[in-house]
């Protein structure tokens, strides 16, 4: 497919590949500070790939744009709330990781 | 641990692959949706197209947006341990970042007013406002300088909800017109929207500075008594 390396598609390879570090990480650790910030690797990824992808040649898509520009602001908050949720955790239990039940 | 690991990488590996492979054999969109957003500018009210998809077009979305943001600082307050507030236990009373916080928060509430502003034609709006008067407050609490208002309960509460409440409240204000939920006539939409987005950007930065100030930095041992660090060897 020709374009496949074109300039605007560099913002989606590079969310591509976020996502996957993301990914890595999140499965990868167990700490669940280390969690959090592989799982907003991924949400960044998740939003270069959005906003990559919004522009088809035929001009930027704003559509995708709002949506992430909303949802950084909503990841940041969400990041809040884990944290928050994470001290409580640890203040209660003293561990810094999740049970598993393997 | 190595297990782990290996499952992870294969995974990560697999999902990217997926993922590459995805951008790559993309269809088309089969709605034009620049042109489409591009031909009602003219009824929106502003003259950016972000901003008119965010708070006319589709301001729905926009709305419970705002009330997720609500709901994570509703759901951290009640998860907050009764604790006095002490900015003086920050740890960054330092004299040079009192110094720089002189210079630098004037300009912060400058660059948020403008960019609240710039959002009707440029990038720009209360998003990005908000996250600019956020940060102005964060650092205050760094420095150890306390607001006494953020601690009036009533006061911070009124605050958090009076974003959503007004963009509520002028979404239903308009059906009293006769036009559907959140659709805004084309006459008094740029008004209405400086209205929402200025609520909006005081309601976001108290949201996050609020999620932030719930968190004071002691009081997180288990044992529930404050012990003195042991050195690093």
């Amino acid at each position: 497919m020709s374009g496949a390396l074109s300039g605007y598609l560099v913002f989606a390879w590079s969310g591509v590949l976020l996502f996957g570090l993301g990914l890595f990480g999140f499965v990868a650790h167990r700490h669940i500070v280390r969690r959090l910030l592989a799982f907003n690797i991924m949400g960044s990824g998740a939003f270069l790939v959005l906003v990559g992808l919004a522009q088809d040649g035929r001009g930027v898509d704003p559509v995708p744009h709002a949506m992430v520009i909303t949802g950084i602001v909503v990841a940041v908050a969400s990041t809040a709330l884990a944290l928050v949720v994470f001290r409580r955790w640890y203040r209660a239990s003293g561990r810094t990781d999740l049970p598993e039940d393997t | 641990m190595i297990r782990r690991v290996v499952f992870a990488g294969l995974l990560c590996l697999g999902v990217t692959a997926a993922l590459g492979w995805a951008v790559l054999e993309r269809p088309m969109p089969v709605e034009n949706l620049p042109e489409r957003v591009a031909s009602a500018m003219p009824e929106s009210g502003v003259e950016h197209p972000i901003t008119a998809v965010l708070l006319n077009f589709r301001s729905y979305d926009t709305l419970l947006e705002i009330a997720v943001l609500l709901l994570a600082v509703v759901v951290a307050l009640a998860l907050r341990e009764a604790q006095p507030d002490r900015p003086e236990q920050m740890g960054l009373d330092n004299p040079l970042l009192r110094a720089v916080m002189a210079w630098l928060l004037p300009l912060m509430l400058i660059v948020a007013g403008f960019l609240l502003w710039a959002g009707a034609y440029q990038p720009g709006g209360a998003f990005q406002a908000g996250s600019v008067l956020a940060a102005a407050g964060v650092l205050l609490r760094l420095a150890g300088v306390s607001a006494g208002w953020l601690d009036n309960a009533v006061l911070v509460r009124a605050g958090l909800a009076l974003g959503l409440l007004t963009f509520l409240g002028i979404g239903m204000l308009v059906m009293l017109a006769g036009v559907p939920f959140l659709t805004y006539p084309a006459a008094h939409a740029g008004t209405l929207i400086l209205v929402i987005e200025l609520t909006l950007t005081l309601s976001i930065g108290l949201t996050l500075l609020s999620l932030f100030r719930l968190n004071p930095p002691y009081a997180d041992d288990p044992d529930d008594s404050r012990t003195q660090e042991a050195p690093k060897p």
